[in-house]
């Protein structure tokens, strides 16, 4: 063996460019990121499956319309949670908040207040949660899991003790008509138009704002953060009230989706909406995520749920079907985050 | 010197770690029996040598001869096979289970492989406990309820559970007190006695003198001294091989009669210390910085040092006395108040403290002065780029592209990163500590440069290194500080290493020894914010 006459050691070779190609697809591959476009992958295949499993009943209109409703208010929650896993943090109490501000929105009382009352009702109550778990976290000093969870079982049990486990219909005509068809506009759902504007300015919030900035820098290193000058307690407690915000809205908009307020409400939000966010490449431990990539991620796991009704497959094998892609997703995202 | 093969030779051994070289080609030659200490300040490679050699990292190169065969240590588990335990300085224990389950953990005394024998487990423990003169402890105790230093000889428990021939000690001092190292070195003293060698890691020359037989010294990931008689050599011949420089670096020029000319134009302190002490740490401090000088800290790791900067920032409480700017009162213990009243700190875990290391240069610039490219939360990017590169330039920040992730930059790099960070921010004062560690030797003359340069441009800089030279060469004055107390002032060029040595590693004669438990001292006027 004859080393090199200098002491510094030949770089070692790491998968050079294939080749110098700069075809447009290759420049949209770089700015979209492979992430991104795996999923959006993943996504059209689904369609595909769909069409050819169920051609007719899967690219109906109505069906369509029922994946992105559907989609909408899990998609909100999860845009929030997104917001808390970048930092760091994580929200047990999603589905807790959803189930509580779909309550106290219709009980008898709110629904006098009419339309404004409901959706006041509704974000008012996520937003107090949400300040709840911020200020126990941020400023209490208690770990995020402990503190939502806890807020998990309250928010149920309180849930419960508004309704006494009865469903309360909601009587404002001008709620449930925005779940009629009449309200679609360009046979867009209103719902689905919401969950649109949600991801767009959660997008915007970010990617383009100080606010999108810090999120990111406590979750990457929160000491460094706070050497930076940041306020990282404050920044935790904005971001634990928009995620509340978040399930104030989501709330809101089931309660249009089912004419209804109920207590159970929001069952299992919390996992799935952890779920959209980790497939999407949200990292657990924090300082990295995209909103694109929860939104697919919610897409993804509410085309599976359709097309396995669709089949008339049982919902253990969906339930299956959804723990064998995160690990898939988790997987293929180690593989690409190492090379 | 023993005419015997060495029961462990190490030659070579490289180590690189993104960004920097951790280790590069350090030799260590150890005899059976003695007791070789290894030293080199925070950050000169002992970690990640003594690593190596438990089988915890790979060396990029190198080889490592144990008795004779060379050996590839591919886990702890190997090294441990081979007779190689490991006390770590972090107490690797489950305080959750007992002082045996812990002894035991991973090599329990079992019945048909599988069911533990407990009873074995705690008697073998006991008699264990009882070599090591600590049979009061219990073996069925949960380790979380045991005192720090009774940890310490669970930990050592376990490594002699095993049969070893060599023992590596980091820092097993630090967390005990006198009688208990005194029974720490009789256990060294037994060890060695039945042939077991022990590789010992301190900080403190003292114990070094009192029970090595040889000294093998690290810094910048090299042994710049291997096996030196223990005894022998002059304590300031071991500190200058730490401290000192092992290359000729090049200072830039101070500027015409240091600290007079600029003070004369400009006397009002922009920072300036009044009482400022932390129980435990540091005894009150008083200090003033004026712009375009640069005052250096010097003093051994556990000088308090660090603890004054973070202190001085805000990073943590002071227990008495304050900080002001310009005059004004600091809100104590605020780093916001700090940052906006302009001061910069450069931490010395720049990966841990200072970097968000996901993320490009640009954002780890930006990071502390967001609001100038933000119009109500909105950030204009282009503003923020243009920004972010025209600070890095500034400081010839290598590669010239900030969109590149940090992680990717070579330590002087990421250094002037939190640099261009502070002067983004438009920071008046900064606060360096150790602004040279894990930065290439060659790196650092460039890195003295900007400093000096930032300094003639108006900047006031606070400077700590373990490096005397460093200090000396860069700083315009000097306060030198021994256990948390300021034992001398001069300007630079009234001192030279020697004279530096001597003061921190005097006992006695210059200034108070006994911290006496620092307190408010008169300075402190307790006027609030004005």
């Amino acid at each position: 063996m004859t080393q090199p006459a200098s002491p510094a050691r030949p770089v070692t070779e790491k998968s050079p460019p294939a080749d110098g190609d700069k075809s447009p697809w290759r420049s949209l591959a770089a700015r979209a990121d492979v992430r991104t476009l795996s999923l959006l992958g993943v996504l059209a295949a689904l369609v595909v499956i769909g069409g050819v499993t169920e051609p007719d009943a899967f690219l109906d209109t109505d069906n369509l319309q029922l994946i992105l409703t559907q989609a909408s208010v899990i998609g909100v929650v999860t845009v929030g949670m997104t917001f808390v896993i970048i930092s760091g943090g994580i929200d047990l109490s999603v589905g807790a908040i959803v189930a509580l501000a779909s309550v106290w929105a219709t009980t008898v009382a709110t629904q006098d207040y009419g339309f404004a009352g409901i959706l006041f009702t509704a974000v008012v109550v996520g937003l107090g949660c949400g300040l709840v778990n911020g200020l126990l976290i941020a400023y209490g000093g208690m770990v995020p899991f402990i503190a939502t969870l806890a807020m998990l079982a309250s928010g149920r049990g309180l849930a419960l003790e508004i309704t006494d486990g009865k469903t309360q219909m909601v009587t404002v005509d001008g709620v449930l008509k925005l779940g009629e068809r009449d309200s679609y506009i360009l046979g867009i759902p209103p719902l689905v138009m919401v969950f649109a504007a949600v991801t767009v300015v959660g997008w915007l919030l970010l990617n383009r704002t100080t606010f999108g900035r810090r999120s990111v820098a406590v979750g990457g290193n929160a000491e460094a953060a706070r050497l930076a000058g940041i306020d990282v307690r404050r920044q935790r407690l904005y971001l634990y009230l928009l995620s509340g915000l978040c399930c104030g809205i989501a709330a809101f908009l089931l309660i249009i989706l089912s004419g209804s307020g109920q207590n159970t409400n929001g069952n299992l939000y919390e996992l799935d909406a952890i779920a959209a966010a980790i497939i999407g490449g949200t990292l657990l431990s924090g300082g990295r995520g995209t909103i694109t990539g929860s939104v697919l991620g919610v897409l993804i796991f509410t085309t599976i749920t359709n097309i396995f009704a669709l089949n008339n497959l049982e919902t253990a094998v969906q339930q299956i079907a959804k723990g064998a892609i995160i690990v898939a997703a988790v997987l293929v995202q180690r593989r690409t985050a190492t090379t | 010197m023993a005419p015997e093969p060495p029961l462990l030779t190490m030659s070579g051994i490289t180590k690189s770690f993104p960004g920097v070289r951790a280790l590069d080609g350090v030799d260590l030659h150890v005899q059976a029996g003695e007791v070789h200490c290894l030293l080199g300040q925070n950050g000169a490679g002992k970690s990640t040598l003594i690593k190596v050699l438990a089988g915890a990292h790979q060396p990029d190169d190198g080889t490592i001869v144990w008795r004779g065969d060379q050996v590839t240590l591919r886990s702890p588990i190997a090294a441990m096979r081979l007779g190689i335990a490991t006390i770590y300085q972090e107490l690797d224990l489950v305080e959750g289970l007992s002082v045996a389950e812990n002894v035991y953990l991973g090599h329990e005394p079992t019945s048909a492989g599988f069911v533990v024998r407990g009873r074995d487990a705690r008697a073998s423990t006991a008699a264990l406990l009882k070599r090591l003169g600590h049979s009061e402890i219990d073996p069925g105790r949960l380790v979380g309820d045991l005192s720090a230093a009774q940890q310490q000889i669970v930990s050592m428990a376990r490594a002699l559970s095993h049969e070893v021939r060599l023992i590596v000690m980091d820092e097993p001092s630090a967390a005990l007190d006198p009688d208990e190292v005194d029974n720490l070195f009789r256990i060294v003293g037994d060890l060695t006695a039945a042939g077991v060698a022990v590789v010992y890691i301190s900080h403190r020359l003292e114990e070094i003198r009192r029970i090595g037989d040889r000294v093998t010294v690290l810094k910048d990931g090299r042994a710049v001294a291997v096996g030196l008689p223990a005894k022998e050599t002059p304590t300031r011949e071991v500190i200058a091989l730490m401290t000192g420089r092992n290359v000729e670096y090049v200072f830039p020029e101070r500027p015409e009669s240091p600290g007079n000319g600029a003070v004369a134009a400009r006397p009002e302190p922009v920072l300036s210390v009044q009482g400022l002490a932390r129980d435990g740490e540091f005894a009150p401090l008083d200090l003033e910085l004026r712009p375009g000088e640069i005052v250096g800290l010097a003093g051994l790791v556990g000088s308090g040092r660090s603890e004054i900067l973070e202190t001085i920032f805000g990073a943590r409480k002071p227990t008495s006395g304050q900080v002001r700017v310009d005059g004004r009162v600091l809100r104590p213990g605020s780093v916001r108040a700090a940052v906006r009243a302009g001061l910069g700190l450069a931490p010395e875990e720049r990966k841990a403290q200072a970097l968000l290391m996901l993320e490009s240069v640009t954002r780890n610039v930006s990071v502390s002065s967001m609001s100038r490219f933000s119009y109500g939360g909105w950030l204009d990017r282009a503003k923020e780029l243009r920004a972010a590169r025209d600070a890095t330039r500034e400081l010839s920040l290598r590669p010239d592209n900030p969109s590149v992730p940090v992680r990717t930059l070579s330590g002087g790099n990421q250094q002037k990163a939190v640099l261009a960070r502070w002067l983004l921010r438009g920071c008046r004062v900064l606060l360096l500590d150790e602004p040279t560690r894990g930065v290439d030797v060659g790196a650092r003359a460039e890195l003295y440069t900007v400093i000096r340069r930032l300094a003639d441009e108006g900047l006031a800089v606070l400077l700590v290194s373990s490096e005397v030279p460093e200090v000396l060469g860069l700083a315009d004055r000097v306060l030198v500080l021994r256990e948390g107390h300021v034992v001398h002032t001069a300007p630079a060029h009234d001192l030279d290493e020697h004279r530096v040595l001597d003061l921190v590693l005097a006992s006695g004669q210059h200034g108070p020894t006994h911290p006496e438990g620092p307190h408010s001292p008169a300075t402190t006027e307790g006027s609030p914010a004005s």
